[in-house]
């Protein structure tokens, strides 16, 4: 760091840089800490307003209900992008700023500690009484086992072999001496922490651009080919192509949920979903049962499939004015509140003289309230009934405009059926048929099943990205709490009196620094016969 | 999680109550554990001022008795010079956060650590009865978060106190497990249940423990944070001779020791909390179909997690050491609490769970 520092200030004071001193100028800038501090809580305040407005990636519907509700300030935040911050151009270049910066750091710090890694342990400094942990001990002699100069070399070396320190033996004017350093592992796990947020990013890219997403819903009987023209809804990765789509498929058998009945505060939450399908890997092969559950989702050659939402699909029939039947099908209702009273819409463009339209709730356990209206009592289908209100004429599905299948466009229909006409509203319980005035055909409610809202996702990218997590964690769990230190213990004669020096050196934060030193002692003096004398302070207490 | 839900045992209801009833009773011992630690510091800026001038007189002994040089060492009460505060806070509280001699004079703490044992055993037995009663761990919704949060609090402040005299932060500690055990308690009252499909996994063992252990250690160094900022300003003043405004500052030991002690529990709870978004990535994998989506618990997280990597840069490579990168801790704390509480209750998402 301080070598780019000092770099970038030669370089500005450089009258003339040209085009290749100005990109290393810029290069050393951005490749400096304080640029990298700076993007980096940059990127913390860019990812906020993310949170605060819709997204379009995880709430398009959202977003469009909102560019509605602030027709001023929504047309601007979209300018800025807003409603898609994190693949924004300003986000964008924010990260991948900091990953470049990144680049420039770890490339040079990669030479310099593969370097270290070969180079011995440090010169043995001259006066080793300013280093912060510094001790000296006097040999006895004439004990049985006093140590001679070599033995006490020898044992040292030992020593600091065995608590993990790389070891050197010196010999110089001042006399002889043992140098060691250990944790080299520190750095090598710091750049690992790095290396491995660089590989997330790239599988996280790698992934998006040849993975794709998709929706369907599946009701049950139904049968899921995968294929193009099986979903609802696809978004395809950038280098995706159809070809990719492996050709399983997927049959709902049927649909359980368990509504919690025992509990007075929360009777009626459900409390599990259950899936029950048969899955086929490929068109050959045979269906096997498999249970898909919320935290469980199918796992099928490479794509996964996930229970994202259900509901119920009245099975419906209607005949049109010719006696012709003119739709028959289940028909998905989206639940509107935690009994599963759910919307219902259903067009139908084949009947005829007039096309129907039919718009309602079914209520799963209807019961007449007081006001005589009725309403669902239990998200359990115990009394299923469905209240419609009817409407001919023009469905307007001709005009080419993509219509939400959801919702009823009556501007150029007539009402049939309505509570406040006197035909009166539709209500249906199952098995019942309704003629509709004027001869227009009637409906019949022959079925009710349920229906499961699946999501397919295909990320070529997940394994990569866990494995680089993994490495990331590993790296800054041991870039963390592993102490990068130096020893140096040093023979010495004075007064005619042989002494032990030693002192340590931390490099990076090492709390433990001391009670190294305190260990140290003990082992020597557990090796050789020492008098103690003129410790470090501060060591007594560690 | 059984395959079959039909098979979830009985919520136990009178267990539940117990629970509640418990977890009422903690409150309000936690109360009374704040009084006491408040009136631990208020008694011990007598109690200080009564041994700085005993110090004193033996220093005069001292000095007429055997000379200067030999009292250099602790650089107390040299002649002619006022006894500075900070020095004599050197002699009473420790840097290192060891029990010193001045533990013995502070009966008010001493009964409120006491008592804080009894608060959280009877916080204890709420959280594990909650447990027992749900037939799963005690952490599904805000209340649960929020009181067994609390408890991981008092317990590792608790148990950190064997080693270390962190006295000094008894109140905001004990203040602040009031706090979260009150706003559980009024704001999220929820009855036991069972978990919702969503939650049904073993990975709400894992990643929600972490992050509920991270985010008291991060608790625990923004007291640090904090204080170091207090005992900085206060440094200042007295160092160009004007007088102490906060004596009981005297108990918390100098801002050096603080930063370092904050910094070495925001590396651990970094490396908690990186796990914690890992396990956070792997559970969404299985529960959402994508391991990340930008939902607004995740944007937070990843926030908190960028301002955290952000202060240690800054320490370790920026030379950012001091009150600077004490902010940016402060930050990054105050960053998990709106994580906590606004996210969870405001921000529309899929971890919107929370009960509330
Ligand atoms: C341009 C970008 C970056 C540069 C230049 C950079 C540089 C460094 C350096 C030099 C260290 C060594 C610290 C030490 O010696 O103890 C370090 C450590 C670290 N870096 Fe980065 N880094 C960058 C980006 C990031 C990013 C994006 C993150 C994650 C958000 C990150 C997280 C960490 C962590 C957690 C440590 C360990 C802190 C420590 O060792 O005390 N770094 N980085």
């Amino acid at each position: 760091m301080a070598k780019n520092k000092r770099n970038a200030k030669n370089a500005g004071d450089a009258p003339a840089l040209g085009f290749v001193g100005s990109m290393r100028w810029i290069w050393t800038q951005l490749t400096s800490m304080p640029t990298a501090l700076f993007l980096l809580l940059l990127l913390a305040v860019a990812a906020v307003p993310g949170s605060i407005f819709p997204q379009r990636s995880a709430n398009p519907e959202v977003v469009v209900q909102y560019l509605e509700q602030h027709p001023v300030a929504g047309p601007w935040l979209d300018k800025f992008q807003m409603f898609e911050v994190y693949s924004s151009v300003w986000f964008s270049a924010i990260y991948l700023l900091l990953f470049i910066s990144l680049v420039g750091c770890i490339l040079p710090r990669i030479k310099k500690h593969a370097k270290a890694l070969r180079t011995p342990p440090p010169r043995t400094p001259a006066k080793m009484q300013r280093l912060p942990q510094y001790t000296s001990l006097e040999i006895i002699e004439g004990e049985s086992d006093t140590p001679d100069d070599d033995q006490v070399i020898e044992d040292t070396y030992k020593i600091l072999k065995k608590r993990g320190y790389r070891v050197e033996r010196r010999k110089d004017a001042t006399g002889r001496s043992v140098a060691a350093e250990r944790g080299y592992i520190r750095e090598i796990g710091n750049i690992l922490f790095h290396v491995s947020l660089l590989g997330v990013l790239a599988a996280a890219g790698i992934g998006q651009s040849f993975g794709y997403g998709g929706q369907r819903v599946l009701v049950e009987g139904e049968t899921f080919v995968n294929s193009l023209v099986a979903y609802d809804s696809f978004t395809p990765g950038s280098s995706f192509s159809a070809d990719d789509l492996p050709g399983y498929s997927v049959k709902l058998d049927k649909f359980d949920i368990v509504f919690d009945r025992e509990s007075k505060d929360y009777f009626g939450q459900p409390i599990d979903f259950t899936a029950h399908v048969q899955v086929r890997k490929d068109a050959d092969s045979q269906p096997v049962e498999e249970e898909l559950k919320v935290n469980k989702p199918l796992r099928i050659n490479g794509a996964d499939v996930y229970l994202v939402g259900n509901g119920y699909a009245p099975v419906v029939t209607v005949r049109d004015g010719k006696g012709n039947i003119s739709y028959s099908g289940p028909l998905v209702s989206v639940p509107q509140d935690s009994v599963y009273t759910s919307l219902m819409v259903l067009k139908v463009p084949d009947a005829s003289p007039e096309q129907l339209g039919f718009q309602g709730f079914l209520l799963p356990t209807a019961v007449i309230g007081e006001d005589n209206i009725s309403r669902s009592a239990d998200p359990n289908a115990i009394n299923p009934l469905l209240q419609l209100n009817s409407f001919y004429g023009d469905l307007g599905l001709d005009s080419g405009n993509p219509q939400n299948v959801y919702v009823l466009d009556t501007d150029k229909m007539k009402e049939l059926n309505n509570r406040n006409l006197k035909a009166g509203g539709i209500s249906l319980a199952a098995g019942e048929t309704y003629e509709l005035p004027n001869n227009l055909g009637s409906i019949t409610f022959d079925d009710l099943k349920r229906y499961v809202a699946l999501d397919v996702n295909y990320d070529p990218g997940k394994l990569p990205i866990a494995i680089f997590a993994g490495l990331a964690l590993l790296g800054l769990i041991v870039s963390m709490f592993t102490p990068r230190r130096r020893v140096w213990v040093k023979l010495i004669n004075e007064d005619g009196k042989r002494k032990i020096e030693y002192a340590l050196l931390a490099r990076g934060e090492d709390p433990r620094l001391e009670r190294e030193a305190v260990e140290l002692q003990k082992i020597f003096d557990k090796a050789w016969p020492l008098a103690s004398q003129e410790q470090d302070l501060g060591a007594v207490n560690g | 999680m059984g395959s079959n839900a039909g098979a979830l045992e009985p919520i136990n209801e009178t267990l539940g109550m117990y629970s509640q009833l418990f977890m009422l009773l903690a409150a309000m011992a936690y109360v009374v554990v704040f009084v006491f630690f408040a009136l631990d510091l208020a008694k011990s800026n007598k109690t200080i001022a009564e041994m700085d001038a005993a110090a004193l007189k033996e220093d005069e002994k001292l000095l007429v008795g055997a000379g200067v040089g030999s009292v250099s060492k602790m650089g107390r009460g040299r002649r002619g010079e006022e006894v500075r505060p900070d020095r004599v806070s050197e002699d009473i509280v420790s840097d290192k956060m060891n029990y010193t001699k001045l533990s013995a004079n502070r009966p008010m703490a001493r009964i409120a650590v006491a008592l804080m044992w009894l608060a959280m055993l009877l916080h204890g037995f709420a959280v594990v009865s909650r447990a027992f009663a749900a037939h799963r761990v005690p952490w599904g919704n805000m209340y649960e978060f929020m009181t067994t949060g609390a408890l991981v609090v008092s317990v590792v402040y608790l148990v950190v106190l064997f080693f270390k005299d962190l006295r000094f932060v008894g109140s905001f500690i004990s203040g602040l497990v009031t706090l979260m055990l009150c706003s559980a308690t009024i704001g999220f009252p929820t009855p036991v249940g069972h978990l919702v499909p969503a939650l049904q996994s073993p990975w709400i063992v894992i990643h929600v423990s972490i992050a509920v252990a991270a985010s008291a250690l991060f608790a625990i160094s923004f007291a640090m944070n904090v204080l170091q900022l207090i005992q900085h300003a206060r440094m200042k003043r007295i160092a160009t001779g004007q007088q102490d405004k906060l004596p009981f500052m005297r108990l918390v030991p100098g801002a050096g020791a603080l930063e370092n002690f904050a910094y070495r529990i925001n590396t651990i709870s970094f490396v908690m909390w990186t796990f914690t978004v890992i396990a956070g990535a792997i559970w969404a994998e299985a529960a959402w179909g994508r391991y990340w989506g930008w939902d607004p618990k995740e944007v937070w997280s990843f926030v908190i997690w960028v301002v955290y990597a952000g202060y240690l840069h800054a320490r370790a490579t920026g030379g950012w050491t001091g009150p600077r990168s004490a902010w940016l801790s402060i930050i990054g704390f105050l960053c998990v609490v709106f994580n906590f509480t606004i996210v969870n209750i405001f921000f529309n998402g899929l971890h919107s769970y929370a009960g509330v």
